[in-house]
């Protein structure tokens, strides 16, 4: 545990990124418990933003929500200024949980363990028999509860996306994102009202690191995922491109339906996996409805680390991803709809569903394919991935077989860890 | 009369958990009529009235469709399922219809024989008795926990 928490501070005593650039990917990034213990300070406590919960979430006053940025559990609440605010789920006293619930809504919050008690803002307003019983015990005379408190996030919103930051130094949220992604967020979200349509975890047997690696890939969409390939929903060949932000961090990987274009006949040269001639029973399943002004029917967008926006036609998800362990990850999944969503729209949305998610039409291999590089590399830790496809670059680029984004995402990791 | 219907229920979710547990997935839609809803979710979207879950249907086709699917295009590590069942818990019975709800258990056993428990709730359905055997017009799946361990290919 000493050398795990030695290694948090020190940079030497992590293994060292093996060879210049970012094409070889060393596999002990995935096992080493010293690299897990330095990314939740250097990436999840460091200068980044996580995304915490949507606005839609907490409207009223009081509402609060338990989330998680890495390890670290955390509130977020608003409290009757209107204002979101998050801080530590740890009371300041011995470090039991403050909050125990999922969402509520609360005037205060008081620690089960000594009754310690917090204003929404996560302010230390009342310690338990603070001046003991009749003049006997309590807390010391110089003890002042306005210098203890459980660490408080900086809380930025973009349209309803809320995020939070242990760190001071990290720029403005929008400057953090940037203009190539900031306007892809808007595209989906801006001047619309989101409501929940539903929720649930994938619990992940991998790394956290390579679900994003999964997110930011473009190259796999169409060959693993059949369901996509087959519907034309995702074809390499179709108009589309990949954003990749100058930190490489964020990406935008899209695609827009052309339905003039001849079917592709790459895929069947290539011999893989994805002529199967599939046609559904009930193609209802995916007869959406135009929501956009432009043809984009397909948009993942990630932002570093663990944040993903999706829409899939009229399917709008956003995913975080929480670490549990070296190879632990929760996905954690809200499905979102539109206020004004008419009721076909809204069953359209519960239809599309059915292509996310744990049992996703075209989400389920990602479930399993983390898992599967896991264990494929258990007893390689010495040993590397070749992320080549498109070059050795982290640019954006109208091609999406192209590793870029995976690259842009390690360009960003060992910058914020330093390796 | 109760106790009858309560056989009949029993006996045809049996069967609905063989078909699935046994491997004849292709089976699996039968159980529906072809206006059907199917649908999986989890006990917090539904106590709090939450629509979209893991898995939604509204026509027996769409239940054709995720067997062809999970038979064409999915990928994932080969396994079975073993669905406990409690005893039906017959809720109302009128106009040819049933309402009723059942507790399951259902492991997961994996090609390299881990067996876990993979999934714990509740079916709520509402059976029709018009034809031959009853057929389910609705069955929500309601998953005590809102986790799901890797992926969630075969039916529930």
């Amino acid at each position: 545990m000493l050398s795990q928490a030695s290694a948090a501070h020190t940079p030497a005593e992590l293994p060292s990124w093996p060879e210049p650039g970012l094409t070889r990917i060393p596999y002990w990034l995935f096992q080493d418990a010293r690299v897990y213990a330095a990314e939740q300070r250097r990436l999840f406590q460091g200068p980044q933003w996580s995304f915490l919960c949507l606005a839609a979430e907490l409207p009223n006053v009081g509402d609060y929500c338990t989330t998680a940025v890495g390890d670290a559990s955390v509130v977020v609440t608003r409290d009757a200024d209107g204002e979101l605010y998050a801080f530590e789920n740890r009371c300041a006293h011995r470090g039991a949980l403050i909050a125990l619930e999922a969402r509520g809504n609360a005037k205060d919050f008081s620690c089960v363990y000594h009754a310690w008690t917090y204003d929404r803002q996560g302010n230390l307003i009342g310690v338990a028999f603070k001046d003991g019983i009749k003049g006997k015990g309590g807390m010391p005379a110089s003890f002042c509860m306005a210098d203890h408190g459980p660490r408080k996030l900086r809380v930025a919103e973009l349209c309803g996306l809320v995020f939070g930051s242990f760190s001071d130094t990290v720029p403005p949220l929008e400057e953090y994102l940037g203009e190539a992604i900031v306007p892809r967020i808007e595209r989906v979200l801006a001047g619309r009202k989101p409501v929940v349509l539903g929720r649930y975890t994938q619990a992940l047997p991998n790394n956290w690191k390579l679900y994003m690696e999964n997110v930011k890939d473009s190259y796999h969409a169409s060959i693993l995922h059949l369901f996509f390939t087959t519907f034309e929903l995702n074809r390499l060949s179709q108009r589309g491109g990949i954003i990749v932000d100058p930190s490489g961090g964020h990406h935008v990987s899209f695609s827009a339906i052309d339905a003039q274009a001849e079917k592709d006949a790459e895929y069947a040269k290539q011999n893989i996996r994805s002529e199967s001639g599939y046609r559904l029973a009930d193609p209802s399943l995916l007869q959406g409805f135009k929501e956009f002004a432009d043809d984009i029917t397909l948009q993942i967008l990630s932002v570093f680390p663990t944040f993903v926006l999706q829409q899939i036609q009229n399917a709008i998800a956003v995913r975080q991803i929480v670490p549990r362990g070296i190879e632990r990850t929760d996905l954690n999944w809200t499905l979102i709809g539109f206020a004004d969503d008419t009721p076909e729209q809204r069953l359209a949305r519960l239809k599309q569903a059915n292509l996310v998610g744990p049992a996703g039409y075209v989400s389920m291999e990602d479930g399993c394919v983390g898992g599967f590089v896991q264990r494929g590399i258990a007893g390689a830790g010495e040993e590397r991935a070749v992320v080549e496809m498109g070059g050795s670059g982290a640019d954006s680029s109208e091609s999406r077989v192209t590793e870029a984004s995976v690259r842009g995402f390690w360009k960003a990791y060992r910058a914020g860890m330093g390796l | 009369m109760g106790e009858e219907i309560a056989s009949l229920i029993g006996q045809v979710q049996a069967a609905y958990a063989r078909a699935i547990d046994n491997g004849d997935l292709a089976a699996w839609p039968d159980f529906f009529e072809e206006q059907c809803t199917y649908k999986i979710t989890t006990a917090d979207n539904h106590s709090q009235g939450l629509e979209a879950g893991v898995v939604f249907a509204n026509s027996r086709a769409m239940l054709l469709d995720r067997i062809t699917s999970l038979r064409e295009a999915n990928v994932y590590e080969r396994h079975t399922y073993r669905h406990l069942l409690g005893q039906p818990w017959i809720q109302s019975q009128e106009a040819g219809r049933v309402r009723s709800e059942t507790s399951f258990l259902v492991v997961r056993i994996m090609r390299d024989g881990t067996t876990d428990i993979y999934a714990t709730g509740r079916y709520l359905d509402l059976y029709s008795l018009q034809g031959a055997k009853p057929k389910l017009v609705e069955r929500i799946v309601v998953c005590d926990s809102s986790r799901f361990d890797t992926l969630l290919a075969l039916p529930l």
